[in-house]
């Protein structure tokens, strides 16, 4: 998951960076409305974090800008304001979810897991794939049963191919979706998480598609 | 009277009902006079049929009765005719008349009392035929008549009457009821809901109410929307320290790796930090809000005040702080602990905006300024400036909003004032402090 973080507070953004990055998220945070549709603009996100009280406007005209966009990103309001109206009116803004400060950080994982989840049309929180099934809550891999010990990064890209099984993802798309602005990116990583995460799940859990990308295998 | 609607309906009531009386006592006396006039125009005639039809006869029967008096009702035998000779003795009269003489006069109209009962009667003399011819009648059936013909004026308006008040009762109820409506309207809405009141179709006279009424909904509204906002701009700023400070902590508590822990409890730290500066604000705001009576006036030399706080005040190592020689040697007839906190709230500002760069304290005539090289304040945010929790799109980090908010109430407790601009020809703001003489 590449999570967008808008809020203006240096403390809690940062909390929020090291605290998403540990529940398996790439995490870029911006603290204005205005950087914050620049990085909308620029890179796909799994989520965005919205905080309504931002030093150049509210988040919820950003929102609707959003939606006006026709983008459907998932949004998850953050705010100080819980009384029903302000909920309300956010929730009729276009936001996915709403939470009021301060909350708690699990929480906020779960319910972005799940906002990010629905917009992938699923129900179940597990994602299964032949034998593999993903967990994103708890961040396990079981393949037929047996417990997968996997990096933070071949996580996120085997949870990247299998959102979509049949789908093909390219080299680029997953490098987005596992690094933040901040981070370099070795030339071959995604190759290198590739070959080890085949190691670990199996040689045909994945298929190479030369010249265009991944996708879940369909051997079985 | 306590109800409109009865005010008007006793007013009009009243007003009508002495109209009415009016007429009743007009009709009454004209009618009298009428009547009285008529009465004596037929007593004339009558007196003068008789004489004539008297002369007529040689003989006149004596005392006889006229058997052609028919009873006429309550108003039979209205006139009494008595023929006398000229030498007194009584040659007819007609039924029911007295036997008394009606009129001592000779001719002409006279008022008598006969039996008690005031007469009228006129008198004609007949010297040719040795007659005098009197007609007279009772002045109380005269008063009857006229009272009958206003009673019979006043039975239909006894009847109108309860009708009318009727009609005027709904009336008044129709007339009132812009104002009955208006009173449904703002009973039954919703205690948030400040819409204005309908004032073009309003009637003239509760136009101004209406209008009235709107002023003061806008101004409730306006006082609504700048509570709201501040108790919103207080909330954001309250509750993100604590999201933050929760954050880190559950961040601290998670991570596996040292380093993780260690940025985490460096940052809670830091923001424990933050938060007791705001709960320090919060609290100079407090006594400031509470402390109802203008500080006490002392001469205070600014020049120790100043040099202490630039002194305390953490700076970036880039910044100059100059004070200037003409504040250095200012001595103001205020208060010392009031301009402290707004010297300090000032400079601590100046602080946080100015990274690399100059700010000079100085004094002009009885004002203090700083200016610094900060980035200035976006002008449309210059008016909002000051409002409590109020942070502007350039906010500092660690700030709270309510710095220039203490600082303009403790100017306020002195009598000066505060005034903020962006300098002119270049980046920086220029806050001044005025103190009057």
């Amino acid at each position: 998951m590449r999570i967008l973080v808008v809020e203006d507070d240096p403390i809690l953004a940062d909390g929020l960076r090291a605290g998403l990055s540990l529940t398996g998220a790439t995490v870029d945070a911006v603290e204005t409305c205005e950087d914050a549709d620049h990085a909308l603009a620029a890179s796909h996100y799994s989520a965005v974090v919205l905080d309504i009280m931002l030093p150049d406007g509210s988040g919820l005209d950003l929102l609707r800008r959003l939606r006006g966009r026709r983008d459907a990103t998932p949004v998850l309001l953050l705010t100080a304001r819980d009384s029903v109206g302000d909920k309300v009116s956010g929730l009729d803004s276009g936001a996915d979810d709403y939470l009021a400060k301060p909350f708690d950080l699990d929480e906020l994982a779960a319910r972005l897991r799940a906002i990010v989840r629905r917009e992938g049309g699923r129900a179940a929180p597990a994602m299964t794939h032949g034998a593999i099934v993903l967990s994103p809550a708890d961040l396990s891999v079981t393949v037929a049963g047996e417990p997968i010990n996997l990096s933070r990064r071949e996580f996120a890209i085997l949870a990247a191919l299998m959102e979509r099984p049949e789908q093909v993802r390219s080299r680029a798309e997953l490098e987005e979706r596992l690094y933040g602005w901040q981070e370099d990116i070795e030339s071959n990583a995604v190759e290198v998480h590739i070959h080890n995460l085949r190691n670990k799940i199996g040689k045909d859990a994945i298929q190479t598609l030369r010249g265009v990308g991944y996708r879940m295998g369909t051997g079985r | 009277m306590r109800s409109l609607r009865l005010r008007l309906f006793a007013i009009l009531l009243a007003a009508t009902g002495i109209v009415w009386l009016a007429a009743v006592v007009w009709i009454y006396v004209g009618t009298r006079d009428e009547v009285e006039h008529v009465l004596d125009t037929r007593l004339q005639e009558a007196a003068r049929m008789v004489a004539s039809l008297a002369s007529g006869f040689d003989a006149l029967p004596g005392a006889s009765t006229s058997a052609a008096m028919q009873p006429l009702g309550s108003y039979e035998r209205q006139l009494s005719c008595q023929i006398w000779s000229l030498d007194g003795r009584m040659v007819a009269k007609s039924s029911g008349a007295p036997d008394q003489q009606l009129s001592p006069a000779a001719s002409g109209f006279s008022d008598r009392i006969i039996d008690g009962e005031p007469w009228r009667v006129f008198s004609v003399e007949d010297a040719d035929h040795n007659l005098r011819v009197m007609v007279g009648d009772r002045v109380g059936l005269r008063e009857r008549l006229v009272t009958d013909l206003i009673k019979g004026l006043m039975w239909p308006a006894l009847l109108i009457a309860p009708l009318l008040g009727a009609a005027i009762w709904t009336s008044v109820g129709q007339g009132l009821r812009p104002l009955r409506q208006m009173a449904q309207d703002l009973g039954a809405r919703e205690p948030d809901d400040m819409r204005h009141v309908e004032t073009e179709r309003a009637p003239t006279e509760v136009r101004p109410l209406a209008v009235a009424l709107n002023g003061l909904l806008s101004r409730v509204e306006a006082a609504r929307r700048h509570e709201r906002e501040v108790t919103a701009f207080a909330a954001h700023e309250l509750r993100t320290p604590l999201a933050g400070l929760k954050t880190q902590a559950q961040v601290a508590l998670a991570a596996d790796d040292p380093k993780v822990v260690r940025g985490a409890l460096e940052q809670i730290v830091t923001a424990v930090d933050r938060s007791s500066r705001l709960v320090r604000q919060l609290l100079t705001i407090a006594r400031l809000d509470s402390e109802t009576v203008d500080a006490p006036l002392a001469p205070v030399a600014v020049g120790p005040i100043l040099e202490e706080i630039v002194a305390a005040t953490p700076r970036h190592e880039r910044t100059t702080v100059t004070i200037d020689a003409s504040v250095r040697a200012m001595v103001l007839n205020t208060n010392a602990d009031c301009l402290q906190l707004a010297l300090r709230n000032l400079h601590e500002n100046a602080m946080q905006y100015t990274g690399e760069g100059r700010v000079v304290w100085m004094a002009r005539g009885n004002a203090i300024a700083i200016e610094d090289e900060g980035p200035g304040i976006p002008a449309d945010e210059l008016d909002q400036i000051g409002k409590r929790f109020f942070r502007g799109r350039l906010r500092s980090p660690i700030g709270s909003g309510l710095g220039l908010a203490i600082v303009k109430l403790a100017l306020a407790k002195v009598g000066a004032k505060l005034t903020i601009s962006n300098r002119e020809g270049r980046s920086g703001t220029r806050s001044e402090l005025t103190f009057d003489v």
